[in-house]
């Protein structure tokens, strides 16, 4: 029996889709057999993210709709075996679609995968409901920004709310630099705000922009730093304790110093 | 670092912190479900009361969302008021009824 983990955040543009491809990626990378869902249904870019956007037939409506069986609608991914992708549908809404359709689609899809991650529609209305209805677990993306991490404290009280309790945090898309002089928020500052426990850190890394023009998740990539990160985090998921990767700049003794008495 | 040597003595607060007070306070509001619209409708309700009572200007009134620490150590939100008053009056009396 497999698990459905939703990829949520609240707002949108934080990195849920990537994140998402790259969790997929990366457990499939383990051998473990991963169904990797679109739940934007109208705005869908899994597929464009995965490089698979030329392959899709049909997509998770006509699964629901049953226009077709499951297996149909799974593609194939190019690079993992064991990687399938559920494409959303780019012609309807999100209300095409309800919890309950969700939740059986979810109890299908553990029958045959060790893992269903979700990529959950930024919002918090029916896109986000129909994504969290099946799901086991919630993993929570955001970046170190003040509207960000307020979104992330709604969807925490949310998901909680909805029995998803103690969902994890990634934060995503930090600078380093900018931390070490005190002008964006450490990991120990949004931790500390949204108390909840932190699943894995991505540094703001240039290859992110180059793998996904390429189509190719960024986890394959072993001399990316932001691909450490999702293979460090696709550990953690699978039960291995994981340090946090250091992002510290300047690690010479004058570099610790500044940062001992900057505190 | 002729940067960093500057600000930390300037007195000027990074930026990171401004962020993490803004959020700590937008948060207290979000969690409480308590929006400024409210607040402010309680401020005028609370003052209506208290005018009874004491001599009190509109101006110094502060009236605000915090949060605190419960008995069972859990944080809770907390509603703080602050009212400044000058003369306590005596109270106007009932119309008396006529006996």
């Amino acid at each position: 029996m497999g698990e459905v983990i939703v990829v949520t955040s609240g707002k949108g543009g934080v990195g849920k889709t990537t994140t998402s491809a790259n969790i997929g990626c990366g457990l499939a990378m383990h051998d473990k057999k991963v169904a990797l869902v679109d739940a934007d249904i109208g705005l869908r870019n899994l597929d464009v993210v995965m490089g698979l956007e030329n392959r899709i037939v049909y997509d998770l409506i006509d699964v629901i709709e049953g226009n077709c069986r499951l297996k149909q609608a799974l593609i194939k991914d190019k690079r993992y075996q064991n990687l399938y992708l559920l494409p959303a549908a780019q012609t309807k809404d999100k209300n095409a679609v309800n919890p309950e359709q969700m939740l059986k689609l979810c109890l299908s899809l553990k029958e045959d995968f060790d893992y269903i991650i979700i990529d959950c529609p930024a919002g918090i209305e029916q896109g986000f409901k129909n994504a969290t209805a099946g799901a086991d677990r919630a993993i929570v993306v955001t970046t170190p920004e003040v509207s960000a991490v307020r979104d992330a404290d709604r969807i925490i009280g949310l998901l909680e709310a909805d029995e998803l309790r103690d969902p994890v945090l990634i934060l995503n898309r930090i600078r380093p630099k900018m931390v070490e002089r005190g002008d964006m928020m450490s990991i120990e500052d949004v931790t500390e705000i949204l108390a909840i426990d932190i699943l894995g850190i991505v540094p703001d890394d240039e290859s992110i922009v180059v793998s996904t023009n390429k189509g190719e998740p960024v986890v394959g990539d072993e001399a990316a730093a932001a691909g450490q990160a999702y293979r460090n985090i696709t550990r953690r998921i699978l039960g291995e304790d994981v340090p946090l990767m250091d992002l510290n700049v300047d690690n010479s003794i004058m570099g610790k110093l500044k940062r001992f008495f900057k505190g | 670092m002729a940067l960093d040597f500057f600000s930390l003595f300037s007195g000027k607060p990074r930026s990171k912190n401004i962020a993490k007070d803004r959020l700590k306070l937008v948060l207290v509001h979000d969690r409480a479900n308590c929006s400024v619209d409210v607040l402010e409708m309680l401020k005028n309700d609370i003052l209506k009361v208290i005018a009874k009572y004491m001599d009190i200007s509109d101006e110094e009134l502060n009236i605000q969302l915090t949060k605190a620490t419960s008995d069972k150590n859990e944080e809770v939100p907390m509603l703080i008021a602050e009212i400044p008053f000058t003369n306590v009056r005596k109270p106007k009396a009932e119309p008396a009824t006529k006996e």
